[in-house]
């Protein structure tokens, strides 16, 4: 695989959420506005890049049987600083964002990307597989989002949309919208993927 | 007391249920509701695990983390914790219960990334609950958990002998129809 392959695989072929089904909980609770969704998916592109990198770094000195914890330690750190540089720079972001800053620690995305991808590549692989997984993430999650901003508040990016304005259905921006989008985006997917099913 | 009690719990389950409404553990929700025994399995493992991490996750947070000034290793200490309480409860259940520890055995490991239960454990401590609270909410949230597992895995068994066009099936018709359990989940928001 050459690295522009490497880079490009997560942004659609196998998109993260998509096609790989990880990372569902942020990718449904973030997602009722384009300026949340592109918020979350900065920061878990950033952790997922710094994890990868030093995961890849590391992944001869790591003994295998304490590896999950040993990743574990080191998301938790990037968590952590990301968490208090956006709380320190934009406090509205972190304020809607909430618990769900801590909670991109146990995203199945990082950890599964540190234990299939970067604890058997190079640095330079893991960081292109960081990015192409990250941008892969904030590309489903703006998807989702543009749906329901627009269908639910008659939005985007905050800014009031003409022909969508006047009767919003409220419900889109809430639990129940953000799954039955989901749901017909996966249905979607495979229908342009053009088969069922496995 | 008693009264803002049942308040939080029925609240814990019904009305911010942690599912259905907070969107928190989604891949068991998702993954393991194709079968009402394992459901069940999961949802006892999960409510039991979940009334374990509050109680410890809150007492680190406010007899270590707070006293010493060390706020900002919340997300690691809690994730640690959650992490090794999972593998001692597996520990402690295959010893003295290899019955439960056959029907429970493979859900253990997995709950250490059910995002539920670091959710609720962080919930608990923003929201300033007290330990007998937070425990209530913890038991709440673990019952909700169970309810709309269960619930969703009936639905499910019917759902695999309907016809579907073949691009529904599986995960999309699943999460329209949480979708559609999620909005009827909302009529319960005027109960307390």
């Amino acid at each position: 695989m050459n690295p522009l392959q490497q880079l490009t695989k997560g942004f659609w072929k196998d998109n993260p959420i998509f096609v790989i089904g990880l990372g569902l909980c942020p990718a449904l609770a973030v997602s009722s506005s384009l300026t949340n969704a592109i918020g979350m998916g900065i920061a878990a592109t950033f952790v997922l890049i710094g994890s990868n990198m030093m995961i890849a770094l590391l992944r001869n000195l790591i003994p295998a049987k304490i590896r999950i914890p040993v990743y574990i330690v080191i998301i938790a750190t990037f968590v952590t600083i990301i968490d208090k540089l956006i709380a320190a720079y934009s406090p509205a972001l972190s304020a809607s964002l909430g618990i769900f800053i801590p909670l991109i620690v146990v995203n199945c995305i990082i950890l599964g990307r540190a234990e299939a991808f970067a604890s058997k590549n190079t640095v330079l692989d893991s960081l292109l597989d960081a990015i192409g997984m990250g941008v892969g993430f904030t590309i489903a999650l703006c998807f989702i989002a543009f749906f329901r901003e627009l269908l639910g508040e008659g939005k985007l990016f905050g800014h009031a949309i003409p022909l969508f304005k006047a009767d919003p259905a409220l419900i889109m921006i809430m639990a129940p919208g953000g799954f039955i989008v989901f749901g017909l985006l996966i249905a979607l997917k495979r229908l342009m993927a053009g088969k069922g099913e496995n | 007391m008693g009264a803002e009690l049942i308040s939080i719990f029925i609240v814990a389950i019904f009305i911010e249920n942690v599912v259905l409404s907070q969107v928190l553990g989604l891949c068991p929700f998702i993954g393991v509701s194709s079968k009402i025994d394992s459901a069940v399995g999961m949802g006892l493992a999960v409510t039991f695990v979940l009334l374990m991490a509050s109680v410890v996750t809150w007492s680190v947070q406010n007899f270590i983390l707070v006293p010493l000034q060390l706020e900002y290793l919340q997300t690691i200490s809690f994730i640690l914790i959650i992490a090794a309480l999972v593998q001692f409860v597996e520990m402690v259940v295959k010893k003295t219960a290899p019955a439960l520890y056959q029907s429970l055995g493979v859900f253990l490991p997995l709950i250490t990334t059910n995002c539920a239960v670091l959710g609720i454990s962080l919930i608990n401590i923003k929201k300033g609950y007290n330990l007998i609270e937070a425990t209530v909410n913890a038991g709440g949230a673990g019952l909700g958990f169970f309810f709309a597992l269960l619930i969703m895995a009936g639905i499910r068994e019917r759902l695999d002998i309907s016809e579907l066009p073949e691009t529904m099936k599986g995960a999309p018709i699943a999460f329209v129809t949480a979708g559609l359990l999620a909005t009827a989940f909302m009529g319960f928001s005027g109960l307390v």
